[in-house]
């Protein structure tokens, strides 16, 4: 029997900084990584298949659940899938809201991962002030859809109500407490020796090589290759905003927590631009039997009363065929592919993961690496459990 | 005879009482200050702004379950805590807290033994310290464990050296190993050690940190990576008493540090142990302000900090405070 040489630690599923429940298994040669096993599986609620046995409307629902720290994203992304197959315009006020509440997501998300990064390198006041500037955001969510984190606000054809009256107000008042609390991040980790120490250099991944394990978001531009969904493959009306895609050079942890920063700098951009032009018009798209009608409509017509009964009851039918939607989420391309069948039900949808994907790259990066930088690779790649397993 | 005894037994339990409340108070201001540097409150409903929450933590962590794992070696797992905790209460024999008094006709020195070695029993006391860790990390039976407590060893060894010449500066300035008489020597704030010896704290303070396993450098628990580390298994009292031993350890490398650099118990106008009482706790506030803003440095990076950094820097400034007394 030959010696043994290392010893094989079990990280998880129950671990603090596994980001819920992920388990890794490491083989440490002392305090040196041999071998990295990330091992999933462990909240699979088989959200893809629950959404072929819903209505095209209620599958929106279990969208939230996936990333739960960027629900709106993920309602974006599967309403432009539906309205794709549907072949729905949605009005111009409707893609300026989204825009507006898709960045703040990202923000949001953002704000969420520098939180628990930081933490994970023992820097624990950052989780508190990130996650204060995260509040604001939670309570434009509830102003809009009435729900903190499962929203849902963001529907088929448009949005689920009418903006809130001070939706603007509180926008800009969630910008400014942002951009002044980016400078108190900045402050205490951008020039930190030690937080440099702990990121520079760690986790690795060359541009070619973050190609071929198919990355997406801030893992792929953190290695400088500028490829970013809403410019180079607009939707829901990016291409009228002006922002710049943040990339980094190394493709080193510290590179990648520079970008999400330059990330919500743009990202705030973004809404300013949205807020400033907000236009003026209905906030759902009128396609009778597909999307629902206003309520006034309802109370007193009675076409629209059967069409929201109908809408209800039974959903709507989408014709045959397949369509792919991937927008750029906080953690990188997040596609659905909805299959339709002619009922009203999704034939199959397949999502895209990209904190899934993501992460079957965390062996390359800490490989070879020293224990500590497991963990910090691991917040590095911003995963989220309910969206890696589904 | 049996006036010593008593005495000494008198002063005895008023300093472990005094360190003990000091070590509860520790926590219960660590989490006031580190709550107020987060916009959080800390602890608030036990008491007038939760002053009593060391205690209802006390009670808690003795009412909880004695938990014992199977795996564990039990007469080393079960004596590790107890080393760990004892050698930090034992500092605080030799470290003076006021000036002599007058009590019945007799005159009574404030400190709890005034050894002529005072410096050298100190370091070899809280070198002791450091076994505690290493038996809970090796008899836990858990790899968290053992990896916290080889990680600890190897810390607290790079960085006794550092810590043992820091102070050697100070001792080669005053000509003495008694705390008594270095005190004595810092009767006014012109005295005081830190002016002539800036470099030699600045390695102390350092390396306190490291010897208490404070952020920046708590690697032993690091509790991100090792859940813990070596204290992972451990529950109720025995755990209490890990970090009790921590914070008595934190007071007194703070007591040790305000004697060697900032005149002990000497201050103006308040009485001395007031005096004592506040330095070390600016000492404390010191280290929970650098928890709250530091991250982690990782273990390679800790060791070469220690032994490239600290070392050179503290050979270096024996060297000159050598050749300048000799001057």
């Amino acid at each position: 029997m030959p010696e043994q040489r290392t010893v094989t630690l079990n990280m998880g599923p129950q671990h603090p900084s596994t980001h819920g429940v992920l388990r890794v298994v490491v083989e440490l040669d002392g305090e040196r990584v041999v071998k990295v096993t990330p091992v999933v599986g462990y909240l699979h609620t088989g959200i893809e298949k629950t959404m072929e046995s819903k209505l095209y409307y209620q599958a929106l629902v279990c969208t939230d659940r996936m990333d739960y720290l960027a629900p709106m994203s993920n309602n974006l992304g599967y309403c432009l899938a539906v309205e794709k197959l549907m072949d729905i315009e949605v009005p111009e006020k409707v893609q300026w809201a989204r825009v507006c509440l898709a960045e703040l997501t990202r923000i949001k998300s953002h704000l969420v991962w520098l939180g628990t990064h930081s933490i994970d390198l023992g820097a624990m006041s950052m989780l508190l002030y990130t996650f204060r500037d995260r509040e604001s955001i939670i309570d434009v969510y509830e102003a809009c859809g009435g729900q903190r984190m499962m929203t849902s606000y963001i529907r088929i054809g448009g949005l689920a109500h009418e903006l809130p009256v001070d939706f603007d107000k509180k926008v800009r008042r969630v910008v400014k407490q942002v951009n002044e609390g980016l400078a108190d991040y900045e402050n205490l980790l951008t020039n930190n020796e030690i937080f440099i120490n702990r990121t520079r250099n760690v986790a690795v991944i060359s541009a070619e090589d973050a190609i071929a394990w198919s990355l997406s978001g801030p893992m792929l531009r953190g290695s400088g290759v500028k490829h970013d969904l809403r410019k180079a493959n607009p939707y829901s009306g990016y291409e009228n905003f002006d922002f710049e895609i943040a990339y980094g050079k190394n493709g080193d942890a510290y590179d990648r927590y520079l970008l999400r920063l330059k990330e919500i700098r743009q990202s705030l951009r973004i809404i300013n631009q949205a807020l400033d032009g907000m236009p003026e018009g209905p906030y759902r798209a009128r396609v009778p039997g597909v999307v629902l009608p206003p309520k006034e409509d309802v109370l007193y017509k009675m076409e629209s009363m059967i069409f929201h009964f109908k809408i209800i009851t039974e959903g709507f039918k989408a014709p045959v065929g397949s369509v792919y939607q991937a927008i750029e989420s906080p953690k990188g391309e997040f596609g659905f592919l909805i299959t339709g069948d002619g009922s009203n039900r999704p034939r199959r949808v397949r999502v895209r993961p990209p904190s899934f994907i993501n992460l079957a790259s965390l062996p390359r990066l800490v490989e070879g690496g020293m224990f500590s930088d497991v963990v910090c690779a691991i917040g590095s790649i911003d995963i989220v459990l309910g969206e890696v397993d589904r | 005879m049996l006036e010593i005894v008593l005495i000494s037994s008198l002063k005895v339990m008023v300093i472990m009482a005094a360190v003990l409340t000091g070590c509860a108070y520790a926590t219960y201001m660590e989490r006031k200050v580190v709550a107020r540097l987060q916009h959080r409150v800390g602890p608030t409903y036990a008491g007038p702004y939760g002053l009593l929450q060391p205690i209802a933590d006390a009670v808690k962590l003795i009412f909880k379950e004695d938990i014992v794992p199977n795996r564990v070696e039990r007469i080393t797992w079960g004596l590790a805590p107890l080393v760990s905790f004892v050698p930090a209460l034992l500092t605080f024999i030799v470290v003076p807290f006021g000036a002599d008094i007058e009590l019945f006709g007799r005159q009574i020195k404030m400190v709890g033994s005034d050894l002529n070695i005072g410096i050298l029993f100190i370091l070899a006391v809280t070198s002791l310290g450091v076994y505690g860790i290493v038996l809970a990390g090796w008899s836990s039976g858990s790899k968290y464990s053992l990896m916290g407590g080889i990680r600890s060893s190897a810390q607290m060894i790079s960085y006794e050296v550092g810590y043992g010449l820091s102070i050697i500066g100070v001792i080669l300035v005053a000509n003495t190993l008694s705390l008594r008489e270095l005190v004595e020597q810092q009767a006014s704030v012109g005295d005081w050690f830190i002016w002539r010896q800036p470099l030699g704290f600045i390695l102390y303070l350092t390396c306190a940190i490291a010897e208490t396993n404070r952020l920046p450098f708590d690697m032993p628990e690091a509790e991100s990576e090792l859940v813990g580390g070596y204290h992972t298994e451990y529950s109720s009292m025995r755990f209490a008493m890990f970090f009790m031993g921590e914070y008595a350890n934190m007071l007194a490398v703070s007591a040790v540090g305000a004697t060697l650099f900032f005149g002990g118990w000497q201050g103006p106008y308040l009485p001395p142990v007031v005096w004592f009482i506040l330095k070390v706790f600016l000492f404390m506030f010191f280290y929970i302000w650098l928890r709250a803003t530091f991250p982690r440095f990782r273990y390679d990076q800790l060791m070469a900090f220690g032994w490239k950094v600290l070392f050179p820097l503290a050979l270096l400034n024996t060297m000159v405070t050598a050749a300048l007394v000799m001057l």
